[in-house]
C-alpha cells in the first residue's frame, strides 16, 4: 500500500533538475517509442526507394530528413520531459492560441495544398502542419480546463463542459475547413476521450458521446462528406468493387499486407512497396510497408509496440494523483490510441481510408514533432505526479 | 464557514471516478489492437497466398513476343510468301501519357515530321475499347504503339538521329508479308487476317501467345500450316510500377521463329502454267465466254503439287494492312470472277468424256471384254429417249481402245444402260451395285481428296441412294409446286410454267427413281456427275502409275528457320483403284494414242511425241443455259510417266480445240520444247533435293 504523504504547494519547486527526471523517466514507455521510431526510419527509408533495384544507400534523401526530424522531435520531447507540467500548464492558453492561429493563417494565401488538402504553411522552405500541433494545443487546453476545478468543486461542472466545447469549436471548424476530416476525426475523439474520463456529469459524458454519434450520421446522412470520402466508405464493404477507383488505395493496402504472408519479403524487397501500387505509403500508408516487408513477425510487432505505448501511458494516467496530469495522459492516450487504430484499420481495409499518419512512424516533420512533444508530456507527468513509491 | 478550503485538497487521493473510466479504456485499447491483430493475421496467414497471386497480377507485366512467321517457298527454295520489313513509326503509351501534356506536343512534332494530320495520331494512340470507333490501337499499351507504317527511311533517320525531340517515339522495322510474285499462286499461298474473338476461343496457342495485333492464315496454305508457319511466340515478363513504368525483366522465354515450307510447286512451272492458261482463254475468246479456267501439274508418282493455277487470280498483297471494302467485295463479285474462289480445289463441274476411263473400267470389271468389239452407231434409242455421239457421226463397229480414242458416246450410253438394267432398272432387288458410281469412287470422284489446302469440293458422284435423298430433300417444294404451279410465271409465260408444273409433280411422285435416261448421263460424265479439276488430275495420275491414288500435297517439307529441323511430309496414298492391271494397261495404250490419232492429234500434231508421249483424254462438258465447258486430262512420258495434267476451261469449248493445247504448252515449257529454250524442270524431273536453310537462316536454292 503505498502511503501518501502530504505534500503541500510548493511554489519554490517548479522545475526539478533534468537529471532527476531522467532518473524518473518510464523507460518502457521510451524504448516502445524508440523501437517504433528506428522501425519507422526503416520502413520510410524502403518506402522512398526508386524502385528501380539500386543500392539503397543511394536513396537516403528521405531517411536523412526522416532522422533530423527524429532528433528535433526527441530533443523537444526530453526537453518538455524536464520541464514540469504545472509550468507547461501555465502556457496552455498561450499554446492554444497560437496553434488557433496557424490553422487560421492556414486558410489565408499563406497555405499551400497538398493532397487536396489545404492543411500546410510554407515558410522558408519549411513545411508546417498545423493541423499536428493543434492536437497539442487542443489537450492542453482541455486539461486545464477539466483537471482545474473552480471553488469548491471537485470534478468539472456544466459551464467548465461548456467552455471545453468552445476550446473544440475553434480548432474543429478550422481543420474542416482545410478539409482534413481524419484531424477533425482525431480532436473530436480527444476531446470524448478526456471528457469521459474527466469525471464530468454522466448527462453530458452520455450527451456529448451520443452527439459525437449522432454527427457522424448526419454528416454521412445529409452528404455532407466530399464524395471521395463518401466512395471511400462504399469501397471499405468491398474494396474490390472499384480497383482503379476509390477503392484503388485500399485494395492496393491489403494486397501489400496480404502478400507479405508471415516473414515479409525482406526489408527493401516488397514487390508492391517498390512498385509504388500503395499511394502515400511513406505516410498514411506506412503500415502496408511493414505488412508487406516484415510481415506478420513484423507487423504484429508495431502493433504490440502501440499497444506497450498505450499501456505506459494510461498507467501513468492511473497513477497520477491529480486530475490535470491525468487528463493530460488521457488527452494523449486517446490521440494515440484512437490515430493508431484508425491507421493501422485503413491499411487493413476494416476502416474508411482518411488522410491520418501513423503516429512516430510515418514521414512527417510536424506530426513527429506534435507525437513528440506530447509523449515528453506524458514523461513529464510520470516524472513528477507520482506518490512515493 | 470560514476556512477556504483550497482549489484541490492535496491530501485527498483525487477524484478517483475517473479511474475506473481508464481501466475501461484500458480494455477498449486492448480489444480494438486484438482486433487489429487479428485481421492482421487473417491478411496475412490463411489469405497470403491469395493476396501473393493478386500481387504478381499487379506487378508483373506479359509481354508476348512475336514469332517470325516462316516463308513458304516453291521446290527451288526460292521465296513464294517472304517476310518483308517495314519501317513503322511507333509509340511508347506509358511514356507518352506520363508526360505533363498527354504528348500532345510530341505528337503535334510528329505530325509535321510524318506529314499526317495530328488528329489522326491522336487517334491512333487511343486504346480500342467498346466506345472508341477506329482507328485505335488493339493492341496492349506495353507495346509500341504503331503510328505509321512504311516510311521513308529518311523520316526514319531523322527520328531516331533526333529522339530527344521525340521523347518515347521510335522508328523500328517491322515484319509484314511480302508476295515476290504478285498474284501467281495467289490462292494456293493464302493470306493473313487479324485474328477474331472466335478463333481465339477455339484455338488454345493462339489464346495464350496472343499479343492483340496477331494474324492467322485464312486461306490456302497460310491456313493449313498455320501453326507450323506461326512458331512459338516469346513470353518476357516485365515487372512494372504503378505508373506501368518497366523496373526490371522477371523472366525471358525468346520466340520460336515458324518453321518454313518447302512445296513441290515449282514458280518456273506455275508461270508456264498459268501463261499457258491465260493465253488459251484468251484465244478461246470471243467465241467462248471462257470465264474461268484451272490448270494442274501433279507428280504421279506421289501426288505432289507442282503448279496449280486458277483463274482469274489476285494478289494476296491487298488483304496486308486492313482491306476496304471495295476491294473485298470485288474478291468476291461474280463480275470480277470471282479470284477469291480455287477453281482447281473449289470448282466441281461435269467431266465429261474424260470420265470415260471410270467407266471402261466399270463395264470391263463387270463382264464387258477388252478383246470384244462393240457397235458405236451415231445415236442409240433407249428407254424411248434417243442419245447421240458428240458430233452425231458414228463410228461403226469399234473396240474399246477406238472407243476411247474416238470418244465414242454410244458405246458408254449402252454400258450404262445394260449396268443400270443388271442392277434392276427402276426397280432394284436387293441391294443394286452401282457398278458406274462404285468404279467412278474407286477413282476418287466423289469425295475430298484430302489435299492440304482447305474448302475442297468433295464433287458429286450421283446413283440410286443420292437420287432418294435428293428427292426427300426436295419433295416437299416440288409437291407444292406440282400442285400449285407457277402461277409468277405463268403471268407471262403459260405453256413454260405448265412445262414446270408438270415436271414438278412428276419429281414429286417419282423423282426417287434412279432412271435409264440418268444412268446413261452418268456413264459418260454428264448429268449429275460433277468433279473437281485436282479429282480428275488424280486419277488420270493414278492410272499413269499403276493404280495409285494418292492424297495431292502442296507441301513438301517443313524446315525449322535455322534449317536444323526437316520434316519431309511422305506421300498419303489414298486407295488403289479397283481395276485389273490389264485394264489398265489396256487404258494406258488408249490414252496414249488419243494425242496422235485421236481427239487431242490436233493440238498435239507436231509435239515431238518421240521424245515425250503425252498420254491424254478430251472433254467437252454440256451444262444447261452454258457454253460447252473444255477439258484435257494427261500424264506424261507415256513410257514412264512422271507428270499428270488437267486443264480446265469453264465455258471454253471443246476439249480438243482449247484445253490440249494448253496443255501442250504446258508440257512444252516443262522439257523445254518448241518455244521453250530451256525445260523448266531439269532434266524433265521434279526436283529431286531439297533447298537447303542454313544455320544462319538464309536459303540455299536449287539452280534452275
Amino acid at each position: 500500500m503505498t502511503v501518501h504523504a502530504p505534500r503541500g504547494i510548493d511554489l519554490g519547486r517548479t522545475a526539478v533538475t533534468a537529471a532527476g527526471a531522467a532518473r524518473r523517466l518510464d523507460w518502457v514507455l521510451v524504448l516502445a517509442v524508440a523501437a517504433l521510431c528506428a522501425i519507422g526510419s526503416l520502413l520510410v527509408w524502403s518506402a522512398t526507394q526508386p524502385g528501380d533495384g539500386g543500392n539503397p544507400l543511394d536513396a537516403t534523401e528521405h531517411l536523412r530528413k526522416h532522422l533530423a526530424h527524429l532528433a528535433v522531435g526527441w530533443a523537444v520531447c526530453l526537453a518538455v520531459a524536464a520541464v514540469d507540467f504545472r509550468t507547461v500548464r501555465a502556457y496552455a492558453p498561450v499554446v492554444f492560441i497560437v496553434t488557433v492561429v496557424a490553422l487560421a493563417l492556414v486558410l489565408t494565401p499563406l497555405g499551400a495544398v497538398i493532397n487536396g488538402s489545404r492543411g500546410w504553411i510554407v515558410v522558408g522552405g519549411f513545411q508546417f502542419q498545423p493541423s499536428e500541433l493543434s492536437k497539442v494545443g487542443l489537450i492542453l487546453v482541455l486539461a486545464t480546463l477539466l483537471g482545474e476545478p473552480r471553488d469548491g468543486e471537485t470534478r468539472p461542472m456544466t459551464r467548465d463542459v461548456l467552455f471545453c466545447l468552445l476550446a473544440l469549436a475553434v480548432p474543429l471548424s478550422l481543420v474542416m475547413l482545410q478539409p482534413d476530416l481524419g484531424t477533425t476525426l482525431v480532436l473530436g475523439a480527444i476531446f470524448l476521450g478526456m471528457l469521459t474520463l474527466s469525471g464530468a456529469p454522466v448527462f453530458w459524458v452520455a450527451g456529448m458521446l451520443l452527439s459525437g454519434v449522432a454527427a457522424g450520421f448526419c454528416v454521412w446522412w445529409f452528404d455532407m462528406l466530399e464524395p471521395y470520402q463518401l466512395d471511400r466508405i462504399a469501397t471499405l464493404v468491398d474494396p474490390s468493387a472499384d480497383p482503379q477507383g476509390a477503392g484503388y488505395n485500399s485494395n492496393q493496402a491489403l494486397i501489400a499486407v496480404g502478400s507479405g504472408g508471415f516473414d515479409g519479403t525482406g526489408l527493401f524487397r516488397g514487390e508492391q512497396t517498390h512498385g509504388r501500387f500503395v499511394p502515400e505509403q511513406h505516410t498514411d500508408f506506412i503500415f502496408t510497408v511493414a505488412g508487406e516487408e516484415l510481415g506478420f513477425v513484423g507487423a504484429g510487432l508495431v502493433i504490440g509496440l502501440f499497444a506497450v505505448i498505450l499501456w505506459r501511458i494510461l498507467r501513468i494516467a492511473l497513477g497520477c494523483d491529480q486530475p490535470y496530469p491525468r487528463l493530460l495522459c488521457v488527452g494523449v492516450a486517446s490521440w494515440f490510441g484512437f490515430q493508431t487504430f484508425i491507421n493501422i484499420g485503413m491499411g487493413l481495409g476494416i476502416v474508411p481510408v482518411t488522410g491520418l499518419p501513423l503516429p512516430f512512424v510515418s514521414y512527417g516533420g510536424t506530426a513527429l514533432l506534435a507525437n513528440l512533444l506530447a509523449l515528453g508530456l506524458v514523461l513529464g507527468v510520470n516524472s513528477r505526479d507520482r506518490g512515493f513509491e | 464557514m470560514t476556512v477556504r478550503r483550497p482549489p484541490v485538497d492535496p491530501t485527498l487521493p483525487g477524484p478517483r471516478l475517473g479511474r475506473v473510466g481508464l481501466v475501461l479504456a484500458q480494455i477498449l485499447v486492448v480489444a480494438l489492437f486484438a482486433t487489429l491483430g487479428a485481421r492482421l493475421w487473417y491478411l496475412q496467414i490463411p489469405m497470403a497466398d491469395h493476396y501473393r497471386d493478386l500481387a504478381v497480377a499487379n506487378h508483373h507485366q506479359r509481354l508476348v513476343v512475336p514469332a517470325t512467321r516462316g516463308q513458304i517457298l516453291d521446290a527451288t527454295g526460292r521465296p513464294m510468301v517472304a517476310n518483308r520489313t517495314e519501317l513503322v513509326v511507333s509509340a511508347d503509351y506509358h511514356e507518352l501519357m506520363g508526360m505533363d501534356d498527354g504528348g500532345e506536343q510530341v505528337l503535334s512534332d510528329l505530325s509535321g515530321v510524318l506529314d499526317v494530320p495530328v488528329e489522326e495520331l491522336r487517334q491512333r494512340m487511343r486504346l480500342c475499347g467498346p466506345e472508341v470507333e477506329r482507328p485505335c490501337w488493339p493492341g496492349s499499351p506495353y507495346q509500341p504503339v504503331t503510328l505509321a507504317e512504311d516510311i521513308e527511311p529518311a523520316i526514319a533517320l531523322q527520328i531516331m538521329e533526333s529522339s530527344d525531340d521525340f521523347p518515347g517515339i521510335t522508328a523500328q522495322a517491322h515484319a509484314v508479308r511480302e508476295y515476290p510474285n504478285g498474284a501467281r499462286a495467289g490462292q494456293i499461298l493464302g493470306y493473313l487476317q487479324p485474328v477474331t474473338q472466335e478463333e481465339l476461343e477455339a484455338r488454345e496457342e493462339l489464346r495464350t501467345q496472343f499479343t492483340g495485333i496477331d494474324q492467322v492464315g485464312r486461306d490456302g496454305l497460310e491456313a493449313v500450316y498455320d501453326s507450323q508457319l506461326r512458331g512459338t511466340a516469346g513470353v518476357r515478363t516485365l515487372g512494372v510500377n504503378n505508373h506501368g513504368e518497366v523496373m526490371d525483366v522477371i523472366s525471358d522465354r525468346p520466340p520460336e521463329a515458324g518453321m518454313h515450307i518447302i512445296t513441290h510447286l515449282d514458280m518456273g512451272v506455275q508461270e508456264i502454267v498459268e501463261d499457258a492458261l491465260a493465253e488459251g482463254m484468251r484465244a478461246a475468246r470471243p467465241r467462248y465466254r471462257a470465264d474461268s479456267g484451272a490448270a494442274i501439274v501433279m507428280d504421279v508418282r506421289n501426288g505432289g503439287i507442282i503448279a496449280m493455277a486458277s483463274l482469274p487470280t489476285y494478289d494476296p498483297a491487298i488483304w496486308q494492312g486492313g482491306i476496304d471494302q471495295e476491294t473485298f467485295d470485288e474478291l468476291l463479285s461474280a463480275e470480277a470472277g470471282e479470284p477469291l474462289l480455287s477453281r482447281a480445289v473449289q470448282g466441281q463441274y461435269p467431266p465429261g468424256s474424260t470420265f470415260k476411263v471410270s467407266s471402261l473400267s466399270a463395264a470391263v470389271e463387270n463382264g464387258y471384254s477388252l478383246r470384244s468389239t462393240y457397235a458405236c452407231p451415231g445415236s442409240v434409242n433407249i428407254a424411248g429417249q434417243n442419245y447421240e455421239n458428240y458430233a452425231g457421226g458414228g463410228h461403226g463397229t469399234i473396240d474399246l481402245h477406238r472407243a476411247i480414242v474416238v470418244s465414242c458416246n454410244t458405246i458408254f450410253y449402252n454400258f450404262g444402260y445394260q449396268l443400270w438394267l443388271k442392277d434392276g432398272g427402276l426397280e432394284p432387288e436387293g441391294e443394286p451395285k452401282e457398278a458406274m458410281a462404285e468404279m467412278a469412287r474407286g477413282y476418287g470422284f466423289g469425295a475430298p481428296t484430302g489435299i492440304d489446302l482447305p474448302y475442297e469440293t468433295s464433287g458429286r458422284i450421283p446413283d440410286r441412294e443420292w437420287k432418294r435423298t435428293f428427292w426427300e430433300e426436295t419433295r416437299e417444294n416440288n409437291c407444292r409446286r406440282g400442285e400449285e404451279g407457277y402461277p409468277e410465271i405463268a403471268k407471262t409465260n403459260p405453256s413454260h410454267a405448265a412445262y414446270l408444273k408438270l415436271l414438278a409433280y412428276e419429281q414429286c411422285v417419282e423423282g426417287f427413281q434412279w432412271r435409264a435416261g440418268e444412268a446413261v448421263n452418268f456413264s459418260i460424265g454428264q448429268g449429275d456427275v460433277l468433279v473437281s479439276p485436282l479429282q480428275l488430275v488424280r486419277a488420270y495420275a493414278a492410272i499413269a502409275n499403276g493404280g495409285t491414288v494418292y492424297e495431292p500435297r502442296v507441301a513438301r517439307a517443313l524446315v525449322s528457320a535455322d534449317g536444323r529441323v526437316v520434316e519431309e511430309i511422305e506421300p498419303v496414298v489414298a486407295g488403289k483403284v479397283p481395276v485389273k492391271d490389264e485394264t489398265l494397261r489396256y487404258l494406258q495404250d488408249a490414252l496414249e494414242e488419243v494425242t496422235k490419232t485421236g481427239t487431242g492429234g490436233g493440238a498435239f500434231g507436231d509435239f515431238p511425241q518421240d521424245r515425250v508421249s503425252v498420254a491424254g483424254k478430251t472433254g467437252s462438258a454440256d451444262a444447261q443455259n452454258r457454253q460447252v465447258s473444255s477439258w484435257f486430262v494427261s500424264y506424261a512420258p507415256a513410257d514412264d510417266p512422271r507428270f499428270a495434267v488437267v486443264v480446265f476451261v469453264s465455258q471454253g469449248g471443246t476439249g480438243g480445240a482449247t484445253s490440249a493445247p494448253i496443255a501442250r504448252k504446258i508440257y512444252e515449257g516443262i522439257y523445254g520444247f518448241g518455244d521453250f529454250e530451256e525445260p523448266a524442270l531439269p532434266g524433265g524431273e521434279p526436283r529431286a533435293d531439297l533447298p537447303v536453310v542454313r544455320p544462319d537462316g538464309s536459303i540455299d536454292p536449287l539452280d534452275r
